[in-house]
């Protein structure tokens, strides 16, 4: 074409204008910590396994969750979520239900027969680990993981630990946990049931073992003093728990009165009410305010009928099991105070639910440790006094939750290999919080949270059949869907989009995308309208 | 074909004989008649393929032309007066964007006060806006010029203008030669646009273009209406060999050769002048009249050429330069640079007041002597003037000056169209 | 264009992608082969919304076109940033010839491809609100009453912005402009009787009006597309703030065209031969204020003492929309 000068100009010259000098301040991708993740106490990646969910690779979700906690489908049933206690979603709607999710996640993964990748390079090094309960499982995973030999030591006749004689079946279902476990085992650990270690230094000799990671958990139920008739049957949670696993179960009686008000405390109301007591009921010092049960296990145990008596103690117990109760009133710090009041209170049994000691009787002879309140204390590393000796879960100080044990045999992993390879683990500097405050949540469709179904009323009350039930498929994924994928970009293309200068590269599925500083100006647009708050503003220094 | 027709109705069968894909058009007068022929052309299906566009003003006309020409469409509208002012921007626009849109001017005043005769302020209000202007003598120049334009057009990519005195050419029966569709077909060939919109070839046209480069693109208009000055005469020979008659080129001079005083004027009048300057003659007078055919490119040199001999010029001019005189005379006078000769300048025919052999008579008799003043308002009612001034001299807001003086006159509101 | 929750797709069709939904589904600007038609490069401020609309607009005709596509651009930044030579940002065949007179370049744009016979290519016309209904108003009148098929696009962001921010007939009450300025007893732009050209437009009975805004992408979209898929005059009349014009922060662009429409003040509809067919419902009621605080052009409005009955008066503009055109869900507030 004879083009008229300077009237008629060839198409997209404006190429040659980069126009990215006016830029005062550009635009950076970042991946911040969503709060989920940031709440996990197992580190799970939570938003990056949704983001796989989301799309239905629920095998890519899968693994990416089990890179950190090798457990879902038991953490699906009882970690009691702290990542949805913090969902950003929950100030837009409600939290995400993340805990259905990596439950769908896990038994989907059963059903598929997943298995877990075993490195092929070994590192020669060899573990004890001592326990298998929550935490010495996740230590054991992520030691083999790392290409070390691991044994596992379990004075029990079964592995899981607390996931196995402190929470019952209705919870927890058996075959769920025996197939977690046993995928674990699968990738070379040897476990030796049955097997009490008394003596960790002999014992980490005679195997020769590089180090030893401890978790033997907390058993010993603990008593209160409490002026009981030579007749009066007067157990202990832990012991009632873990007889519910023999082929024994325990002898509780019509009327059972459980002590206590910890999870624990109405995990036993509830198994004995399962048992046929026809009155079950928890006698607790403060209110339900106060009380360290979770509130929506204390809602499910009222449901089944559990009755519970608030400010009350248990003053003294006789021969007939007749209960000396004294109501008690708080004062204004919350404490409860006696009133002087009593009354009487007729049991068959009295179960006391009043906490849990540690067995340290292994560490006897140990040089270095340092032991307060009945507990091992450990560096930040989660290694004893004693060097090459690491330890965890509910012996160590630390929130008892399995959920806590599995993170713990995580950090513990990585800290024992670095130590193993003569180094030491530096964790990768978190990423800034990503608060709700820096998403556009304008992006986020409606969607009300979808509930997991109950078990009805009746089959709670006479059968040890699972309460909670999963999601099907379609809603697992709605759930997944509602993530609003806080701080990470999850490709929606609204800064490709929304780009006045046509100054972001899309790189193609996965591969998210880039800035082309030629041309962008700075405006902000992107910043602003990313949904999950992936990018971020920072001065251009001129 | 020789037919006796009006002079729209002869440009009307040109234009469609020229093959237009695109015409515009708002009605006005004296412009009316040439369009509505090519309406109904188009509505009977007698010219196609084209497209005929009634639009919401003279603005929209020349915008349609424009959209239309960029995309390759040979275009053609229509206006005078009014309608030209209305549409000036989009005029100077298609100059600017080189695009070879073909307009004929029904040349007629400009109002305030309203007035729909003839005279050439319309077009010379235009002569500053980058179209090629022709000026037609009569109908059949009429005519030929517009098979001119769209050949001249379309080659330079450049708009042309073709200018014809309304309603004494646009509304007068003459017997035309109207020629053969062959021999147009032979003449102008199919439109090929220098530059196009088309999704195949995707361009930005209309760019803004700042001091850097204005200058140059200016230059560059300049220089291809240079480059008509050499086109238009070839054109006219070509012409001549198809068609067997002489019409268009730059100059037309009559009787010029031995002529010490030589009137030049545009447009219709020039026939009315030929006669003048014949009785002239037989009374001795060495006379002649030059002809300028293409006003816009200004053939200064063949002007020139003309007059080099010559003791004295007279431009008789349809149009004024209000505060100081005439527009062709300006021009003129700049070919005659360096040259010693007495220059007139005559208005004349403004608003469609007749031009009569016996004023021109009167004023050529006059001019021999060098009599003349060098600005003369021909046939000026200096009564009328005279009286308006007193008027005015008197009381300040003396009321509309048209009014007063038709008042005088003695036929108010008689005439107002 | 109404959501449709298909399937829960955790953005749904509110982001410009969406890797959940089927690639027909998402935005011609999510695609990796999106045309650029305005393309980088170009001197519009930072955050411009209307070189954001321009690209939205013209990239989704030129989808919608199978890229034949040729456009009139009316004198206004728009043409201003995108063709300063030597450089042109646009990537399509574009004509810029004058400030009023756009919709009639258009028509012999189209008139000349119908005498040639090329149906396929498919001709549109887009100016600013000044350039549309202001001055290039009789022209775009003539275009709709002809019915000439021209697909016409007005990008509105109310005022004259390339001569340094003038009041037009789109310039909305108590607005600050070079020409409306906060001064005097009623300070900012009077409360005239407004101008609205879609639904003048609609009084023309076209075959299709809609308005729209650069905070709706999907929508915008929608209603190229469906213009696109129809002949005659169209009208699509869109919402494109003006960071520099309106005082905004250059990043609140989108926001702002968000704020517009769940506030009512600006109605997102489509109307077929002059009858409305469907309203974009406002799914987070604002009051005004939200939106007009963002803006320094409104600041005399918040003072040290509120102008609180130019506020209300606003605010009863955008009640009389919401009335007028059913901007609510059944049951909202
Ligand atoms: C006939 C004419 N009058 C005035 C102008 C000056 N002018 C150029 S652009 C413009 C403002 C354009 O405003 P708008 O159409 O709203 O587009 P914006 O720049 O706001 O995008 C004006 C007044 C002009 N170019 N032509
Ligand atoms: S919305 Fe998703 S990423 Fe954000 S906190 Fe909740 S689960 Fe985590
Ligand atoms: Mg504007």
């Amino acid at each position: 074409m004879d083009k008229p000068f300077a009237i008629t100009l060839d198409v997209g010259s404006s190429l040659a204008n980069h126009t990215g000098s006016w830029r005062t301040s550009r635009p950076l991708y970042v991946d911040s910590l969503p709060p989920c993740n940031n709440a996990c106490p197992a580190g799970e990646n939570i938003q990056g396994w949704l983001f796989h969910a989301e799309a239905g690779d629920y095998e890519a979700a899968w693994r990416v969750l089990v890179q950190d906690n090798p457990l879902p489908a038991v953490m699906g049933r009882i970690c009691y979520h702290p990542c949805e206690t913090s969902c950003n979603r929950g100030q837009f709607d409600s939290a995400v239900g993340i805990n259905s999710v990596e439950r769908f996640l896990g038994d989907e993964a059963i059903k598929q027969g997943w298995k877990f990748a075993v490195p092929d390079k070994a590192s020669g090094k060899k573990v004890l680990i001592v326990g298998a309960g929550p935490s010495g499982l996740s230590t054991a995973y992520h030691l083999v993981r790392l290409g070390h030999q691991v044994v596992i030591f379990d004075a029990g006749p079964l592995a899981g630990g607390m996931m196995r004689f402190g929470i019952p079946k209705y919870r927890l279902p058996r075959d769920v946990l025996d197939a977690e476990i046993k995928r674990i085992l699968d990738m070379g650990v040897m476990l030796k049931l049955n097997t009490r270690v008394d003596n960790i230094l002999d014992t980490m000799k005679s195997g020769g073992f590089d180090a030893a990671f401890l978790a033997v958990g907390a058993h010993i139920g603990k008593r209160a003093h409490i002026p009981a008739g030579s007749a009066a049957k007067v157990l202990d949670a832990v012991g009632v728990l873990h007889s519910m696993e023999g082929e024994e179960k325990p002898m509780l009686g019509r009327r059972v009165v459980v002590y206590g008000g910890g999870n624990t405390a109405i995990d036993v109301a509830r198994t004995a009410k399962r048992l046929g007591a026809t009155e079950s009921i928890i006698v607790y010092r403060r209110t339900r305010e106060k009380m360290p049960a979770h509130d929506f296990e204390v809602e499910e145990a009222l449901q089944e009928g559990i009755l519970i008596k608030w400010l009350s103690t248990i003053k003294q117990v006789s021969d007939e099991g007749a209960l000396t109760i004294e109501k008690m009133v708080l004062d204004d710090k919350g404490f409860p105070q006696p009133t002087g009041e009593f009354e009487t209170l007729e049991s068959d049994s009295l179960v006391l639910a009043l906490g849990q000691d540690v067995d340290l009787s292994l560490l006897n002879g140990v040089p270095g440790l340092e032991i307060k309140d009945g507990i091992v204390q450990v560096m930040p590393n989660m290694m004893t006094g004693h060097p090459g000796i690491f330890a965890g879960g509910d012996m160590v100080p630390s929130e008892r939750t399995v959920t806590v044990g599995v993170g713990h045999g995580k950090k513990a992993a990585r800290n024992i290999d670095a130590w193993l390879r003569g180094g030491e683990y530096a964790a990768a500097p978190k990423h800034e919080l990503a608060a709700y405050e820096k998403l556009n949540p304008w992006y986020y469709s409606d969607a009300p949270k979808i509930m997991r179904p109950m078990l009805e009323v009746v089959r709670r009350q006479s059968t040890f059949d699972e309460v909670q039930g999963g999601l099907d498929e379609t809603s697992a994924q709605f759930e997944a869907r509602r993530c609003m994928s806080c701080g990470n970009c999850f490709e929606c293309d609204n800064c490709y989009g929304v780009c006045p200068d046509n100054a972001v590269i899309k790189l193609g599925p996965g591969k998210r995308f880039e800035f082309n500083y030629d041309y962008c100006k700075g405006c902000g647009i992107c910043v602003s309208e990313c949904p999950c708050g992936a990018i971020k503003m920072v001065p251009e220094d001129v | 074909m020789l037919k006796q027709c009006e002079g729209s109705h002869a440009v009307a069968s040109a234009v469609a004989m020229c093959r237009p894909e695109v015409i515009c058009a708002y009605p006005i007068s004296p412009q009316t008649h040439i369009v509505e022929g090519l309406g109904e052309m188009v509505k009977s299906g007698n010219l196609a393929p084209c497209e005929f566009i009634n639009v919401e003003s003279e603005f929209a006309a020349m915008s349609v032309a424009i959209g239309a020409s960029a995309a390759g469409a040979r275009s053609y509208t229509a206006t005078a007066s009014q309608g030209l002012l209305f549409m000036v921007e989009a005029v100077y626009n298609a100059s600017g964007l080189g695009l070879p849109i073909v307009m004929t001017v029904a040349n007629r005043a400009i109002g305030a006060p309203i007035n729909i005769w003839n005279d050439h302020s319309d077009s010379m209000s235009q002569r500053d806006c980058g179209w090629i202007q022709l000026f037609a003598e009569n109908n059949q120049e009429a005519l030929d010029l517009h098979i001119q334009a769209f050949r001249l057009g379309e080659e330079l990519s450049l708009p042309v203008m073709v200018c014809m005195d309304g309603f004494i050419l646009t509304h007068a029966y003459e017997r035309v030669d109207i020629p053969a569709q062959e021999q147009v077909d032979s003449y102008l060939p199919a439109f090929v646009p220098r530059q196009i919109l088309d999704p195949a070839e995707p361009v930005s046209i209309g760019a803004m273009v700042g001091p850097e480069a204005f200058t140059e693109v200016r230059y560059l208009a300049h220089a291809k209406q240079m480059q008509a000055l050499e086109l238009i005469p070839q054109h006219a020979a070509e012409f001549k060999q198809i068609f067997g008659r002489d019409s268009g080129g730059l100059v037309r001079p009559y009787r010029c050769e031995d002529a010490e005083t030589i009137v030049v004027a545009l447009g219709s009048v020039l026939g009315t002048l030929k006669d003048t300057i014949d009785e002239m003659r037989d009374a001795g007078h060495k006379v002649g009249v030059l002809g300028i055919v293409s006003f816009r490119p200004f053939p200064l040199l063949a002007v020139r050429e003309v007059l080099k001999n010559a003791r004295r010029v007279v431009v008789l001019e349809k149009s004024l330069a209000v505060g100081i005189g005439g527009i062709v005379a300006t021009d003129v006078r700049m070919a005659l640079s360096g040259l010693h000769l007495h220059g007139y300048t005559v208005i004349a025919g403004l608003g469609g007041r007749a031009i009569t052999k016996a004023s021109l008579h009167k004023m050529l008799e006059r001019a021999v002597k060098d009599e003349l003043e060098h600005l003369t308002f021909l046939d000026l009612d200096h009564n009328l003037i005279n009286r308006h001034l007193e008027r005015e001299k008197q009381k300040r807001r003396s009321g509309p000056m048209a009014e007063n003086m038709l008042r005088d006159v003695g036929v108010v509101a008689a005439r107002i169209a | 264009m109404p959501f449709q929750p298909v399937k829960f797709y955790q953005t749904g069709t509110f982001t410009v992608g969406n890797r959940l939904l089927a690639l027909e589904q998402r935005s011609v600007q999510a695609n990796m082969q999106r045309t650029n038609s305005l393309n980088s490069g170009h001197r519009a401020c930072q955050g411009c919304g209307e070189a954001l609309g321009a690209r939205y607009a013209i990239d989704a005709a030129m989808r919608a076109s199978n890229k034949q596509l040729i456009a009139a651009n009316a004198t206004g930044c728009l043409e201003v940033f995108s063709t300063p030579y030597p450089e042109t940002s646009w990537q399509i065949p574009w004509i810029h010839s004058l400030f009023g007179n756009t919709a009639a370049v258009a028509t012999g744009i189209a008139a000349a491809l119908r005498v040639k016979g090329r149906r396929e290519v498919r001709v549109i016309a887009q100016g600013g609100d000044g350039g549309t209904t202001d001055i290039g108003f009789g022209c775009l009148s003539g275009m709709f009453e002809r019915n000439d098929d021209v697909l016409y696009i007005c990008y509105d962001n109310e005022a004259y912005m390339n001569t340094g921010v003038q009041r037009s007939s789109a310039t909305p009450p108590a607005a600050r402009t070079a020409t409306t300025m906060p001064v005097g007893p009623e300070p900012g732009n009077v409360f005239g009787q407004g101008k609205n050209v879609a639904q003048i437009a609609m009084a023309h009975n076209i075959p299709y009006v809609a308005t729209a805004t650069v905070a709706d992408l999907h929508d915008l979209e929608y209603k190229v597309n469906r213009a696109m898929g129809m002949h005659g005059a169209r009208y699509i009349h869109i919402f494109v703030p003006c960071p520099l014009g309106w005082g905004a922060a250059s990043n609140d662009t989108i926001r702002l065209a968000r704020l517009a429409r769940e506030t009512g003040l600006f109605a997102v509809y489509e109307a077929e031969h002059g009858e409305v067919t469907s309203v974009s419902k406002i799914r987070k009621r604002v009051p005004v204020e939200d939106y007009l605080k963002l803006q320094r052009r409104f600041a005399h409005l918040f003072g040290k003492t509120p102008a609180l009955e130019t506020i209300a008066r606003i605010q009863a503009m955008a009640d009389k929309n919401i009335r007028k055109f059913g901007l609510l869900e059944q049951g909202g507030q």
